[in-house]
């Protein structure tokens, strides 16, 4: 499932929200997620709020692409992914990225490769608030160092 | 009909409009409705594109009726 959010949500409630939502009970033996936070700072600067842009449509048929993708390369029985939108504050959650599988690999590469794709290629934009000021985010940092 | 074309976030600043809508003039490619819209500025590699919110890359055919978008990398997640 995926999902645009343009209201501040907890990701531990919705991540067993969905779990118990799952059919496939017994079929999957592990589960990863990766939660994004909004940071106080960026690039040496203390970051006060933050507006995130999107492109609806297109950002929805993306998130799915990726999620289809992730289902391709490897053995999966679910997939979650939620992403905010709108004004956020310090400490919200930005994304959530799930996946469940029979076994741990799995489940911990898709959800990998689902955080990287949508980081380097989702359409999303960060305008950060500053003290003063506002500020485009250029662009996102490499996952793998 | 006409080509739709948008422009996201700081993309849309720098060029003050979030739309625009060209006429087709037949054998389009991304690159010309670049030029249509944003004068002598080049499609660099920091403009990305897509046509009907798939990627698109400045060769790719533009047809009437088509949405095409601009904006710069993305910044998610």
């Amino acid at each position: 499932m995926i999902e645009i959010i343009d209201s501040p949500f907890d990701p531990h409630a919705r991540l067993a929200d969905y779990q118990r939502s799952l059919q496939s009970v017994g079929g999957y033996g592990a589960e990863a997620s990766f939660t994004g936070y909004m940071r106080d700072h960026n690039d040496g600067e203390r970051v006060t709020g933050m507006h995130l842009e999107y492109y609806p449509g297109m950002t929805e048929r993306h998130l799915q692409s990726i999620a289809d993708e992730a289902a391709r390369r490897w053995e999966l029985l679910e997939v979650l992914i939620l992403h905010r939108v709108g004004d956020i504050a310090v400490g919200e959650a930005i994304v959530l990225v799930a996946a469940w599988s029979a076994h741990r690999a799995d489940a911990f590469e898709a959800c990998r490769f689902m955080m990287e794709d949508l980081k380097s290629r989702a359409p999303f934009w960060k305008k950060e608030q500053l003290d003063p000021g506002e500020r485009w985010v250029q662009g996102n940092t490499p996952g793998y160092k | 009909m006409s080509i739709q074309v948008k422009f996201f976030a700081s993309l849309r600043d720098e060029l003050g409009r979030d739309s625009a809508e060209i006429e087709d003039a037949g054998d389009m490619k991304v690159v010309d409705i670049w030029q249509q819209v944003a004068g002598n500025q080049p499609f660099s590699g920091n403009i990305l594109a897509a046509v009907n919110m798939e990627y698109a890359q400045a060769d790719s055919p533009v047809r009437d009726g088509d949405e095409v978008a601009f904006f710069p990398p993305v910044t998610g997640g």
